[in-house]
């Protein structure tokens, strides 16, 4: 592989896939308030 | 907080977790798998990241957040959502829900064809021609007509699978809808990522790899690349046709849904990405050993998977396994989006009639199991599901969002109001730049995209097929949809049925 090409997939990997990894901290790290109760499909 | 008993159990994801994963599930398609490499290749390569992580940002995931916007506040299915933010808008929800239908009738079919190849990649069924065996000896394909001929190797895997579809969805929102992408999307991953670290260690598969992310940044001057990165995430994150907006109706009012919507729309195209790589890692394989070019094996969507992978399994090492793996992806990916689709139809249908879990499941799917059936499982079941797929996400999907957008954005001028809605129990507060975008941006954005399709359609009829059956199954399906949808709004509600939206400190008791 050329040098640009590897270079243009691990900005894409860090891009998307590190774009992941920051959404998923911010959704753990949120403190929001939970719904009191979990109700069921009955 | 105010407690008031629903006039129905519409159902309910117990928590986040389950409403991220069946999102994702939903979000998480074929198309992720046999569209992207594709499209990425043909869009500049590794250049495509540009216009593809613009598309995202800036369309993608607000429109993903429109949909939850609408469904989170309205708590109900797209009809009902609909109606409750205007009566006469209550046709936009039906158009959606009748495009779910055509879907679901043809996604049943490949799905049936994936699990059949499943099978196939052990006794390598295609021999020396994979094109050959796929419309000759399995689909038996008959070009130019309609015919009524069934074929068992196709109808017989998919009478299994709407089986298994209707026992789902009878079992609810949670333990049916939910328990499902909790369970198939981990083994999805699993099973793709086998399949990428077997693929990169075929001879050529970094020559494939070099091929997908060699930059050609001329394409980012070519307004077409612009559009195909747009499209891509239109189709591929499944917003606009009443999905989300029907799933986010099923959360809990405190939900962060800002932040599961970038959870969702960064773990749709991360997979993307991963299927490119794995893609064209054993397509540079395949070039290789037929000694060709990358660019002369490249395909995408039926005849990457049913005539490309069948031809690298055959020549692969262990390639019963990279079948087993490719295929078993294919319906895993495939199937919790058929769940989605389907979700959209039964929650307008209980909303509407007010009818119970299993009865609304069995009065919607039995008669789809039916027709998809009789449609799909004949001679010329390929020629009409291509022609269906193409106009339905083009004249369909995109024309039913853009209709939506404008409709809420100024029509209704409630954009604003969604924001706030959107930013109280949210990580990520929706500001300005979202009302900008979702109002305005995006709309035009699909605006053009879409004469931009309708213009190819028109001028060059697609594939080559007769005039006659692209009118029916393409025109026609599109049409119907949106015909569909207009008569299904005339029926009054029960009166029973709220047409005003819970208050929003309302928990509703399920």
């Amino acid at each position: 592989m050329t040098i640009d090409a590897i270079l243009l997939m691990a900005v894409s990997m860090l891009v998307l896939w590190g774009g992941l990894g920051a959404a998923i901290v911010n959704i753990v790290r949120f403190k929001g308030p939970e719904p009191d109760a979990s109700m069921r499909d009955l | 907080m105010t407690q008031v008993k629903a006039p129905i159990d519409r159902g309910r994801f117990s928590n986040k977790t389950v409403f991220i994963m069946a999102a994702i599930g939903s979000a998480v398609g074929l198309g992720n798998i046999w569209r992207f490499p594709y499209v990425a290749y043909e869009g500049g390569g590794g250049a495509f990241i540009l216009p593809y992580l613009v598309a995202l940002l800036v369309a993608g995931i607000p429109l993903l957040l429109l949909d939850y916007a609408i469904g989170h506040s309205q708590r109900g299915s797209a009809p009902l959502s609909f109606a409750r933010l205007h009566r006469r808008l209550e046709f936009i929800g039906w158009w959606q829900v009748s495009i779910c239908v055509v879907i679901a009738l043809y996604y049943a079919a490949i799905l049936a064809w994936s699990t059949q190849y499943i099978g196939f990649s052990f006794t390598q069924a295609w021999g020396d021609d994979p094109e050959a065996f796929l419309f000759g000896e399995f689909l038996q394909t008959e070009a130019g007509v309609v015919s009524l001929e069934f074929v068992p190797a196709v109808l017989i895997p998919m009478a299994i699978i709407w089986l298994v579809t209707i026992v789902i969805m009878a079992l609810g929102v949670q333990k049916g809808v939910g328990a499902t992408s909790v369970i198939f999307i981990p083994v999805l991953l699993i099973a793709f990522c086998a399949l990428v670290v077997q693929a990169l260690m075929l001879p050529g598969a970094l020559d494939g790899l070099q091929s997908l992310f060699a930059p050609n940044w001329a394409a980012l001057l070519d307004p077409a690349v612009w559009a195909s990165a747009f499209g891509q995430i239109f189709f591929s994150l499944s917003v606009g046709f009443g999905i989300m907006i029907t799933y986010a109706s099923y959360v809990g009012r405190k939900i962060d849904m800002t932040g599961s919507a970038f959870v969702v729309g960064f773990a749709n195209s991360g997979f993307e990405l991963l299927a490119g790589i794995g893609v064209f890692s054993a397509l540079g394989f395949l070039a290789q050993a037929s000694g060709a070019a990358v660019a002369d094996v490249v395909s995408a969507g039926i005849g990457l998977a049913f005539v490309a992978f069948p031809a690298i399994i055959s020549q692969a090492p262990f390639g019963a396994l990279l079948g087993v793996l490719f295929f078993a992806s294919l319906v895993l990916a495939g199937f919790t989006s058929l769940v989605s689709i389907l979700e959209v139809v039964i929650s307008a249908v209980r909303d509407k009639l007010e009818l119970g879990r299993v009865a609304a499941s069995l009065a919607v799917t039995v008669p789809m199991a039916i027709v998809s059936i009789l449609l799909f499982s004949t001679r010329s079941g390929v020629v009409v599901l291509d022609i269906a797929d193409y106009f339905i996400n083009r004249f369909g999907i995109l024309l039913v969002a853009l209709v939506a957008m404008v409709a809420v954005g100024w029509g209704l001028r409630r954009v604003p109001w969604f924001a706030d809605h959107m930013s109280r129990f949210g990580s990520i507060r929706l500001g300005r730049w979202w009302v900008v975008l979702v109002t305005y941006i995006t709309p035009v954005l699909i605006a053009l995209i879409l004469v931009q399709e309708a213009v190819t359609a028109i001028t060059v009829p697609y594939e080559g097929y007769p005039a006659w059956m692209l009118g029916v199954f393409g025109w026609g399906a599109a049409g119907a949809a949106l015909i569909a949808g207009v008569l299904l709004a005339i029926p009054k509600w029960k009166q029973t049925t709220p047409l005003e939206a819970p208050p929003h400190d309302e928990e509703v008791i399920r």
